[in-house]
């Protein structure tokens, strides 16, 4: 039987603000174990909520760029729950009136074309803390300084039929909050976390199939093999005759196997209702209007703008355009260079081949867009050959001196190019080849270029590399062509 | 010196008739001597409140003192002071020392008031009988040959200022906790609006509903202790910016041309006829201030107590999770799994009717059941205030009484808390509106004090507070002690 | 509005409390007593009323946005009842 796949997300997006939802604890991520839990964030007794302005702010930011309607009253609920990561025994969070109401957003497939993906609507609630399960003498250890940190939780349609088109999805949005600078997109530091509601049915059904829900997936790559996965678990289960249970799923990315979660197999009951210590939160047209009068440049219009103003590809453009972080260094380097195409060439190249076989995000990259612009007009002015500028780009990446012209000097890249000094040189190697020399002017125009080759690795050799090949070969054929 | 006011005690202070430690020690004395009595205090701090006392006299001696400075009084143990155990009543919080103080203990603290102790309540103030306290229950002074309830849950406070122990002390009211026992200790409480005074620090019951005020022995000192309680605090986001009067300037206002309320549903079999005729002759004493007194009706009343008792467990079950033993408070011993430590801490910690509210709160939440109780109590909730807003319309105030009987017995009401919870039926609806009320000494019944409430408009606190006082002037309920009958 | 011991233990559960058989037979009467009184709440004719949260209808004020509170963990940790590392205790958490 041929089966479809349906994907819907749930995404859960950590507020770049200073300060937490209710506290004023730091957000900062890396901090030592509670000391930034405050009492409000520890639900000490009598301690009370008082949202932040920012966490609004950035979700109705949020809600502009995905063309969604903006709730102009919203409040919060209560979701009622214990685990040790909650404190306060609830998650504070929005049912009925959620900040962002229902949206869009477009995704480009492989094929080149366009797909639009409903948002079903976005809320506000407070991240959780963690458990640490390292052993402590049998018991788990609990930090809360995640607690309380602003979460939006952006809610799909099941709109998507592939993990391609949910990965596509889960791309693009990241692009949209570090794009609106919302959301710092560290993946790695959980700052993005997608949970994935997969079901199948047999292809033309209308009806849905009983989904499965993963969680907590916090990479690209570990969220497509982990629907992959739990497509094939399903359409195995079918296929053998039996049935998908609905029920939440944890996948272990290392292991590359996902199994049932244990501790939440019982059906839970929440028992939503309006939190009585915080009053509904209003907004008028006029804010949300200064908002969105305020909005950062979107990734599908600096798309546009880098073909536009750059001349670069549609590809090219795509690429640069997604990651906000990616895209502020393009325009950083192409601006200092003076060589968008140049500058685009390296990015896509060196820059992001060398954060990908580290695994670093372009925040992390250790090459200053100031130094590798200086980079491009040194390749550019001739001072270095496209070989020797690689070698510099391993300095610059390697230590810590962004300073290239000292590296070029230090390193000997500098190109010679006095005609004089070179026209010597070749002077010098020549005396020393006459039969490749006869060899080369018996020879057809076709075979003549073939043999230049055997005149620039002695040239080279001759000025230890830094000769500029481009006038070692028009002084070659100067001299060889007479 | 046990009969000195808030308002005498702060003119001794000034004229240096005594100094604040002199009176500190004489209260903690006294509280030595007769709390084993009363139980009215959870805790005693008399280390901390004779090191307050003496900063106290060195303010006053240096000239920066304000009109609290050095006068000792005492908190409900439900607000939470810094370094001082604070129970709430409850086995859970046995061993809670906050790390923080309440906005109002604060604000007391500021002022430089010397807190004698933390006083005895109903546990998480779920209680109209002071018989739900994990640290015993509370004897009324009033009490003659029958041991009676001081009333609940702010019964330590009651009994505190009653037995002179306390010249006033602070409470908190969620469905009538601070003016059933005042009414019942021959008190006057005040229950201030909804949003007046901040709840910052005051361990929740229902979040929508409590309400910090003064208990005190009269209306001046009521004016006095809400000057420093009320005012918005950026901490509690239900704390309102409404300017705060000088609530002492109107006390003596004449009541002329003023028209009050009596609500022709309170008359009902709830209420006896010797607390009717308290009523009535309050009405009377109003009249010869010069107030008008015409009939007002509030025709959702009675559907005040089956709305409180969705929406006060209701926000209590959810409020009262974060006492898990995770990270304070009670920890069973040794717990086996998760499941186990919850379980046990919870059902060990909390006494019969926390647990009881819990379940019903926990049930009227419950999947299938929320528009028929919750949405449904809430939408009722907003016609009890409508009928306040159509009554204000009319009059300025309303008289109606605090309870259907003067204080009862312990057992009084029986195994069935139903009971217990009509008590309420005359004070519950001002939390639903949200607006202040006010119980002031009106009378006896059967030779016990009972009190005659003040129901008024948002935050027209200092209204009440005229009308208090003037009733005050006119008679002298107010001035009897246990002691002096 | 009838409400037995079943009841009682499901709803026991979500709340995380432990009942007896014999505790469960008491508060499902007293519960069932109270849930008579609250069904009086049925009576009320409600079309059309908003439901009201908060007494006064006011509208929230939003903090700004910045750190105020600064580490505390040795005065929070000192009320725990389990803590190391800095860390608060708890049996084996099982996801």
């Amino acid at each position: 039987m041929q089966w479809e796949t349906v994907i819907g997300l749930e995404v859960h997006v950590q507020l770049a603000t200073k300060s937490k939802i209710f506290s004023g604890s730091s957000t900062a991520f890396g901090a030592e174990a509670n000391t930034q839990a405050s009492a409000v964030d520890l639900a000490l007794p009598g301690t009370l909520p008082v949202p932040n302005e920012n966490a609004f702010r950035y979700a109705i930011m949020f809600g502009l760029a995905i063309d969604a309607d903006i709730n102009k009253r919203s409040f919060f609920e209560r979701k009622n729950y214990f685990y040790p990561d909650l404190p306060k025994g609830y998650q504070t969070t929005q049912l009925e009136q959620p900040i962002v109401g229902p949206g869009k957003v477009d995704i480009e497939l492989a094929d080149g074309s366009t797909k639009t993906v409903r948002i079903h609507h976005a809320h506000l609630e407070e991240d959780a803390g963690k458990s640490l399960h390292e052993d402590y003498h049998g018991m788990s250890g609990i930090d809360l300084n995640r607690a309380g940190t602003p979460l939006i939780e952006i809610v799909s349609e099941p709109d998507m039929r592939t993990a391609e088109e949910a990965v596509a999805f889960a791309k693009k949005l990241h692009a949209i909050v570090t794009s609106l600078g919302i959301c710092d997109g560290e993946m790695a530091q959980g700052s993005m976390r997608f949970d994935v509601n997969i079901s199948i049915r047999p292809e033309g059904e209308e009806k849905l199939g009983t989904r499965t829900e993963t969680k907590n997936l916090n990479s690209f790559r570990f969220m497509e093999r982990a629907i992959k996965l739990e497509v094939e678990r399903q359409i195995d289960v079918l296929e053998d005759g039996g049935s998908i249970t609905q029920e939440t799923r944890l996948y272990d990315g290392d292991k590359d196997v996902s199994r049932a979660m244990r501790s939440k197999e019982e059906a839970n009951d929440y028992r939503y209702f309006p939190c009585p210590d915080l009053l509904p939160v209003e907004f008028d047209e006029h804010y949300i209007q200064s908002l969105r009068d305020a909005m950062p440049e979107l990734p599908d219009a600096r798309k546009a703008r880098f073909v536009a103003d750059f001349g670069l590809s549609e590809y090219d453009a795509g690429i640069l355009s997604t990651d906000a972080d990616v895209a502020h260094y393009f325009e950083a380097v192409a601006g200092a260079s003076g060589d968008a195409k140049l500058s685009a060439n390296w990015i896509m190249g060196e820059v992001s081949g060398r954060l990908n076989s580290e695994d670093l995000s372009m925040k992390q990259c250790p090459v200053a867009s100031e130094a590798l612009a200086t980079l491009i007009q040194r390749i550019k002015d001739n001072t270095v050959s496209s070989a020797g500028a690689k070698k510099v780009f391993e300095v610059l990446w390697s230590q810590s001196s962004q300073d290239v012209d000292t590296i070029i000097d230090q390193q000997g890249l500098k190109q010679v190019s006095d005609t004089g000094a070179l026209e010597a040189m070749v002077d010098e190697v020549l005396a020393g080849m006459p039969d490749q020399i006869a060899q080369y002017q018996a020879a057809d125009e076709k075979k003549r270029k073939k043999l230049m080759g055997g005149f620039m690795g002695p040239l080279m050799k001759a000025s230890k590399g830094q000769g500029n090949p481009k006038l070692f070969n028009e002084i070659l054929q100067r001299k060889l062509n007479n | 010196m046990f009969e000195f006011t808030i308002k005498e005690l702060a003119q001794g202070l000034a004229d240096k008739s005594f100094s604040s430690q002199e009176i500190t020690q004489a209260y903690l004395d006294r509280i030595e001597a007769l709390n084993p009595r009363y139980n009215a205090y959870i805790t005693v701090n008399a280390e901390q409140a004779i090191e307050a006392a003496k900063q106290a006299d060195n303010r006053i001696a240096k000239g920066d003192a304000s009109m609290w400075t050095g006068i000792p009084f005492a908190h409900k143990d439900i607000f939470c002071t810094q370094g001082l155990l604070t129970t709430c009543g409850s086995k859970m919080l046995h061993n809670f020392v906050p790390p923080y103080d309440a906005t109002v203990v604060a604000n007391f603290k500021r002022e430089g008031a010397v807190c004698l102790g933390k006083t005895n309540l109903d546990e998480f103030a779920m209680g109209s009988s002071n018989e739900h306290s994990f640290y015993g229950r509370v004897i009324n002074p009033w009490s003659k040959d029958e041991e009676l309830v001081p009333g609940g849950s702010s019964g330590g406070s009651a009994a505190a200022i009653a037995a002179r122990l306390a010249p006033a002390a602070t409470g908190t009211d969620t469905g009538g906790s601070i003016r059933q026992p005042a009414a019942f200790c021959n008190l006057t409480g005040l229950k201030p609006t909804y949003g007046r005074v901040s709840r910052y620090g005051m361990i929740a019951y229902a979040s929508s509903l409590d309400q910090g005020g003064p208990m005190t022995r009269n209306a001046e000192d009521a004016a006095l202790m809400l000057q420093v309680m009320a005012g918005h605090d950026p901490k509690d986001s239900t704390s309102m910016r409404q300017d705060v009067p000088d609530y002492s300037a109107d006390l003596n206002k004449s009541l002329e041309g003023l028209t009050l309320g009596l609500p022709k549903e309170y008359f009902n079999d709830q209420l006896s006829q010797e607390m009717a005729n308290t009523l009535t002759a309050a009405v009377k004493v109003f009249e010869q201030l010069g107030a008008k007194v015409k009939e007002v009706s509030l025709p959702n009343a009675d559907l005040s107590i089956p709305a409180y008792y969705v929406i006060a467990p209701a926000e209590a079950s959810a409020n009262l999770s974060r006492f898990d033993g995770v990270r304070y408070g009670y920890r069973c011993e040794e717990p086996a799994d998760l499941m186990d430590l919850y379980e046990r801490s919870r059902s060990e910690g909390f006494g019969t009717e926390v647990k009881r509210r819990i379940l019903i709160g926990t049930y009227a939440l419950s999947a299938g059941y929320y528009d028929a109780y919750y949405r449904k109590a809430q939408q009722v909730r907003r016609l009890v205030k409508n009928d306040f807003v159509a009554a204000f319309e009319e009059v300025d105030a309303i008289l109606a009484p605090t309870t259907p009987s003067p204080a009862f017995g312990f057992g009084a009401k029986g195994d069935d808390p139903v009971q217990m919870y009509l008590e309420d039926i005359f004070t519950i609806s001002a939390n639903l509106a949200g607006i202040p009320g006010m119980s002031i000494p009106a009378g006896k019944v059967n030779g016990l004090p009972v009190g005659l409430q003040l129901l008024g408009n948002y935050f027209d606190e200092a209204r009440l507070l005229n009308l208090a006082h003037q009733f005050q002037t006119a008679t002298d309920w107010h001035l009897a002690s246990p002691d002096n009958q | 509005m009838s409400i037995g011991p079943e009841d009682i233990k499901k709803i026991a559960h979500l709340a995380r409390l432990q009942v007896s058989a014999e505790e469960a037979e008491k508060l499902g009467g007293d519960i069932a007593n109270i849930l008579n009184l609250v069904d009086q709440l049925q009576a009320a004719n409600t079309e059309g009323v908003e439901p009201m949260a908060n007494p006064l209808d006011a509208v929230q004020v939003l903090r700004s946005d910045t750190v105020t509170e600064q580490n505390q963990r040795e005065a929070y940790q000192a009320i725990a009842p389990a803590t190391e590392d800095g860390l608060y205790l708890v049996p084996k958490v099982i996801e």
